[in-house]
Order: C-alpha cells, then sequence, then structure tokens
C-alpha cells in the first residue's frame, strides 16, 4: 500500500485570498493548516492563466505549446499524455470530481466525453470506453463533472434538473443570447457576473463536489491506493453563492484591493504604461479573449463593484474550505491520514479590481498570475514543513504525482517534481517558470510569453492584433510587488531584458513545441 | 453573423466523397455527436450523443453539383446555413468544403469546429473506401 494523493483545485483564485497567504476576508482554516502542516509556495505560476490551458498543463506536465490546447476551446487531444493515466498504470484507482475542463464546454454536439457522460449515468470501468486498463477517459476511472451553474449537460446540471428543478434559474446565466459571456449586472452594485442566489448551501455545487468526493471516497477498499481531483468549480465568476451566506462576509466592510488605484486619471496612467490593449480593454475598444463580458467597460467598474465582488468571492472561497474540511474528515475516518499527501492550488487567478479590472485576459501579472499552491506531504512520508520561495510552475504537479507514487518522473513531463524545501529548490535550479498566452477568436489573435525569476517579471508581445511583436513589460518585484511600473524601456536594465529574453528564446526553443497544436472548435 | 469554413483534400473521387454526404440519412456516420437521426421529407431531426436532438431544413442535395445544403431550425440559432461542397480537383482528388453562417456569431465556431471534425470522418471513410 502506497500514499495516497487528493488533488484539490479551485477556479480562478489569487493568492492572497487564503489566510496563510495574508487573506483576511475569507476564513481558511482547512487549507491554513494544510499549509502550516506542509509546504507552501509563495511564487507558484500557472503555464496559462486560463482554464482549459492551465488545467490541460496540471494533467499532461507540458506547456500548452507542447500539449497543444494552446487556447480555452481548443480541445486537449484524446491520447495526451496524463498522469492519471500513469498513476492507474501504478495500480491506482483515479477520479477526477468537479471541473475538469480539458474538453470545450461548449459543445452542442456533445461530441466530447466530459459532456457525454452524464448521459449515461455516473460512468464507472464497466461503460463503453474502459479498454482494460487506462479509466474510462484520460485515465480517470471514475468521472463526475460540474461547473459554474446548473445549466449545460454535466454531472451536476443533470442532478438539479432531476432533483431541484425549481432551482435551474436560480444561478446567474453565465451566457448573454448571443453566447458570449453575459455582462448583465446583479446583487447590491449591479456589478457584472453577480446575483443573488436563493439555491440552499446544500445544493450548490460546491457542496455537491465534496459529497461526490466523499462517495467516491466511501466506495473504494481500505487498501486501495488511490489519486483523486477534487475540482470545485468557485470562486469563477459568476459570483452567486447561495444568498443564505452572504451574511459571511459583508461587502460595505471591504477594503478597496491595495492593486486598485482609485483616482482615475492615476489609474488610466498605470494602464498607459502597458502594452497597448490593456488600454483597448479598459475603454471598452477591444475584448481580446472570450473570457471577459463582451459587452462590459471596465472603465465602468465602480468602488462598490469591486467590494461586492470581492465579498462574495471570499464567501465561495470560505464554502470551499469547509467543503475541504468535510473531505478530509472522511479520511480521517478511514483511517487514511497518514498517508494521504494533499496539494492545494488553482488554475489561475482573478483581477478582483486590480487596475480597474475583473475577469482575466492576456494580462501577466501577479493578479493572474500567482496562485496559492499548498503541499500537505502523507505524515509517513516525514517532510518538514517549509515555505518555498522560489518560483514553481503547476506543469511540476504531474511529476509531483508520481514521485509521491514511487515513479520517476515520465519522459513526457516538462517540469521535475515540487521542490520540498528552498535547499532542495536551490539544489535543483528551480529559479524562473514560464507562463504563455495565445489566443486567436474572430480575427483578434494575441501571442504573450513572460518569465518570472525571484526578481524579475518580464513579458513580450508577439506579432498579433493589437502588437507589433515589439512590446514588452519588465517589472521589478522586490520594489514594485503591484506592478505599476513598466520598466521594459529602462535603458540600465538592459542586461536584465537580454538575460530575461534569452530564457524567452529557450523556452520556445524546446522540442516538440507547436507540433501537437489543436483546432480551435469552440470558444471555451 | 458569422462564417466559419473548413475543407479537406481527399485523396478519393468526387463521387466516393459525394455519396458519403448526399443521403440526408447518412450523417451519424461521419458527424461526430450525432448518435441518430430521423429523416421524414424535408426535416431532419438529429439526435446527440448529449441526449438533446436538434430539427434541421434539408435546402438542397444536389447530384450534378455535388452540393449539400441544409439549416439547423432550432430556436438556439436566429439562423444558420450549413453548405457542403465536393469539387473534383482529379480522379482520385476531391476537395471536401464544409461551410457553417450563423448567427450567434459563437454559434458558427461551434458547428463549424463540429464540421472540422466530420470533414475528418469523411475524410476517413472515403479514402478508406478507395483503398479497398
Amino acid at each position: 500500500m502506497g500514499r495516497k494523493i487528493l488533488f484539490i483545485t479551485t477556479d480562478q483564485q489569487r493568492f492572497d485570498t487564503i489566510g496563510v497567504n495574508g487573506g483576511v476576508y475569507s476564513r481558511t482554516p482547512v487549507v491554513d493548516k494544510l499549509a502550516n502542516d506542509g509546504i507552501r509556495y509563495t511564487r507558484a505560476q500557472p503555464a496559462s492563466v486560463v482554464c482549459m490551458p492551465s488545467r490541460s498543463s496540471m494533467l499532461t506536465g507540458q506547456f500548452p505549446t507542447r500539449h497543444g490546447a494552446w487556447m480555452n476551446g481548443v480541445p486537449l487531444r484524446v491520447d495526451a499524455p496524463s498522469v492519471a493515466a500513469a498513476l492507474h498504470d501504478e495500480g491506482y484507482k483515479t477520479s477526477i470530481i468537479g471541473k475538469a475542463h480539458f474538453e470545450p464546454f461548449l459543445d452542442v454536439f456533445g461530441r466530447f466525453t466530459e459532456n457525454s457522460l452524464s448521459s449515461l449515468g455516473v460512468p464507472t470501468v464497466e461503460q463503453p470506453w474502459y479498454d482494460g486498463r487506462r479509466g474510462v477517459h484520460r485515465g480517470f476511472d471514475h468521472l463526475e463533472m460540474a461547473t459554474h451553474g446548473a445549466a449545460g449537460m454535466l454531472h451536476y446540471a443533470r442532478w438539479i434538473s432531476q432533483n431541484h428543478p425549481e432551482m435551474l434559474g436560480a444561478f446567474y446565466q453565465v451566457l448573454d443570447g448571443d453566447l458570449n459571456v453575459n455582462a448583465l449586472g446583479g446583487g447590491d452594485t449591479d456589478a457584472p457576473q453577480v446575483k443573488h442566489n436563493p439555491i440552499p448551501k446544500e445544493w450548490y455545487h460546491t457542496d455537491w463536489v465534496a459529497d461526490r468526493t466523499i462517495a467516491w471516497l466511501d466506495s473504494l477498499e481500505a487498501d486501495a491506493d488511490w489519486f483523486c481531483w477534487m475540482s470545485f468549480p468557485d470562486p469563477h465568476h459568476p459570483w452567486d453563492p447561495p444568498q443564505s451566506e452572504l451574511g459571511r462576509v459583508n461587502w460595505r466592510d471591504v477594503d478597496l484591493p491595495a492593486g486598485y488605484e482609485p483616482d482615475r486619471e492615476k489609474r488610466e496612467t498605470l494602464l498607459d504604461q502597458k502594452a497597448r490593449h490593456w488600454r483597448m480593454w479598459y475603454d471598452g475598444e477591444l475584448v481580446s479573449n472570450y473570457e471577459a463580458p463582451a459587452k462590459w467597460v471596465p472603465a465602468t467598474l465602480t468602488a462598490d463593484q469591486i467590494r461586492e465582488v470581492n465579498a462574495l468571492n471570499a464567501i465561495e472561497i470560505e464554502l470551499i474550505d469547509e467543503a475541504i474540511g468535510r473531505v478530509l474528515k472522511t479520511i480521517e475516518a478511514r483511517g487514511w491520514d497518514d498517508d494521504v499527501d494533499i496539494i492545494f492550488t488553482t488554475d489561475h487567478g482573478e483581477f478582483q479590481g486590480d487596475f480597474g479590472l475583473l475577469f482575466k485576459g492576456p494580462y501577466h501579472v501577479d493578479s493572474l498570475m500567482r496562485l496559492p499552491l499548498i503541499w500537505r506531504p502523507a505524515p509517513s512520508s516525514g517532510v518538514t514543513p517549509a515555505v518555498v520561495d522560489a518560483p514553481v510552475s503547476l506543469v511540476s504537479l504531474a511529476a509531483t504525482f508520481m514521485s509521491v507514487a514511487g515513479a520517476a518522473q515520465p519522459e513526457w513531463a516538462e517540469a521535475p517534481a515540487l521542490p520540498v524545501s528552498n535547499e532542495d529548490a536551490a539544489a535543483r535550479k528551480f529559479d524562473a517558470t514560464v507562463t504563455e498566452w495565445d489566443s486567436a477568436l474572430f480575427g483578434v489573435d494575441v501571442h504573450v510569453r513572460s518569465v518570472v525569476t525571484d526578481q524579475w517579471l518580464f513579458t513580450r508581445y508577439g506579432e498579433g492584433y493589437a502588437h507589433d511583436g515589439t512590446e514588452g513589460e519588465l517589472y521589478s518585484l522586490g520594489d514594485d510587488p503591484l506592478q505599476r511600473v513598466n520598466r521594459f524601456a529602462d535603458p540600465s536594465l538592459a542586461a536584465v531584458r537580454e538575460e530575461l529574453q534569452a530564457r524567452l528564446d529557450t523556452h520556445e526553443a524546446r522540442p516538440g513545441v507547436g507540433e501537437n497544436d489543436g483546432v480551435l472548435v469552440a470558444p471555451v | 453573423m458569422a462564417t466559419v469554413r473548413y475543407e479537406r483534400r481527399i485523396k478519393a473521387s468526387p463521387d466516393t466523397v459525394w455519396n458519403l454526404v448526399r443521403d440526408p440519412r447518412s450523417i451519424p456516420e461521419w458527424f461526430p455527436g450525432i448518435t441518430s437521426c430521423d429523416v421524414e421529407g424535408k426535416v431532419r431531426t438529429i439526435h446527440l450523443a448529449n441526449g438533446i436532438s436538434m430539427p434541421e431544413e434539408i435546402i438542397i442535395s444536389d447530384d450534378l453539383l455535388r452540393r449539400f445544403a441544409y439549416r439547423v431550425t432550432s430556436p438556439l440559432y436566429r439562423s444558420h446555413l450549413g453548405t457542403i461542397d465536393v469539387i473534383e480537383i482529379g480522379p482520385k482528388d476531391s476537395l471536401c468544403i464544409y461551410s457553417t453562417t450563423a448567427e450567434p456569431d459563437v454559434l458558427a465556431l461551434v458547428i463549424g469546429g463540429g464540421s472540422a471534425g466530420a470533414l475528418d470522418e469523411i475524410q476517413r471513410l472515403a479514402e478508406e473506401q478507395e483503398g479497398k
């Protein structure tokens, strides 16, 4: 019997939203304890700041330029590497419960397995996809899917439809009549993607994900080795937690974030220092990506709307923390706690008002790129609790899971297992991470590469709709933690730029780059 | 309104390719996600892997032009026109073009994405047939 793995992800959660990372509005005692008992990473970075490429990188241990799901709406190829499949080969029972999103959600034909599974009930290895070795799909034996509401064809939506049909209209309607991300306002401040949701807490998707995880864990033999990816759809927009929970955080008591400049003129001056698509989006001249509401103009965002969004975000994070606590109690009750590794992270961040913006897009700053990452190794492994400040990438997760299982780094994994201390990080040269962005939607293409070291955040823009290939951003993380002063053109930093550009060039010259690029078949 | 167009060069005669797509009842054989269909006159109802059914109107299946055209008439679409054209390049060389025009624009991308998968299947089936 080996170490078991509980992999917990949230969706679109910033580094500074949990207590142990300085968050003040969400009470997160469960995740904080995992951090205090384990390893807390202070500079963890995604391979992409949108869902599908980032999640695919966690599963494959590869950057988007290698696994090929280069933007939302490009499906990860079915034969892509999968750490779930590799763990399955090591004898693990494998499951994913909650939000997967390796395949497009907007799939009217139901041609992607994630979307068609729920019509067959809860999939099991007895069903037709099972090939006798690698689980139902992508190496997972068991899949139960959910996303940000009750619309669509995933398991949670079907469960609501069958058991609580009166709640089908309770959630915020994520897409508008044109099937674009909805700009409709709600709540007390008319903030976009906000709604007071009458659904009881027990029926909300956060509790559903925990309930289904507990049910799966309870189905396992006591001596089974298992890998469970428990994937909460929150705190991704829409911000529509159960209204019974709104008293947890009063938005009127929420301070504006440090990254928000309240003076409009100063705020716009900050934006003007950055590559031009920042200001174009802010002014409503260009929505470069599908993930932000097409009809929403960030310049209209008010201070109170930011407060309300951030309060609802904090409530959703608190609900997740409590749901995790319930799952951990089950693990304890099964007598497994000493042998379970628990990893907590998210796929990317959220502006939450920084620079006067919400949501996400091709904007590589800490709001979107600095993520919570916590690894509580199995107590039986004897790993010493630590804080790791070296830059690490979520691309390392696949090799980390394999190391927990006692297996070597797979040849397809592009990054080694996470370091367990700063000394380990220094010895294994964890000194920089890269985040990629490529998108091309209705004639607007954006290409971005960023490298983060312990001192610098360096971004280059490739030639595209709004860029001629000469633009960039350079921020000193020590002097300018909010990334307000773009020093890309500072002549005194020419050597720094050259060194960081060389790192990006090396990244782009990796073997296999572009060989598996998929086709865009949906916007998300 | 937006249009998304995909095309495939297929190593098979245009008649072989056209015979695959000309019959409205054949769509489950080559369009991923469509598990079955019913055809009554000009109305085709497709049944999808996710359990949903969608009505369509067949506009034309023209053996001379080798053109198939149809509309999805589901209320989800404000408008839709799908066309499949098979063009002769040589005796065993065809160009198959699958075009989708739809409103809302996003649906053109989504259906177009499906049609890219359909072209993969049409190519595979046609080249397999001629390989025999």
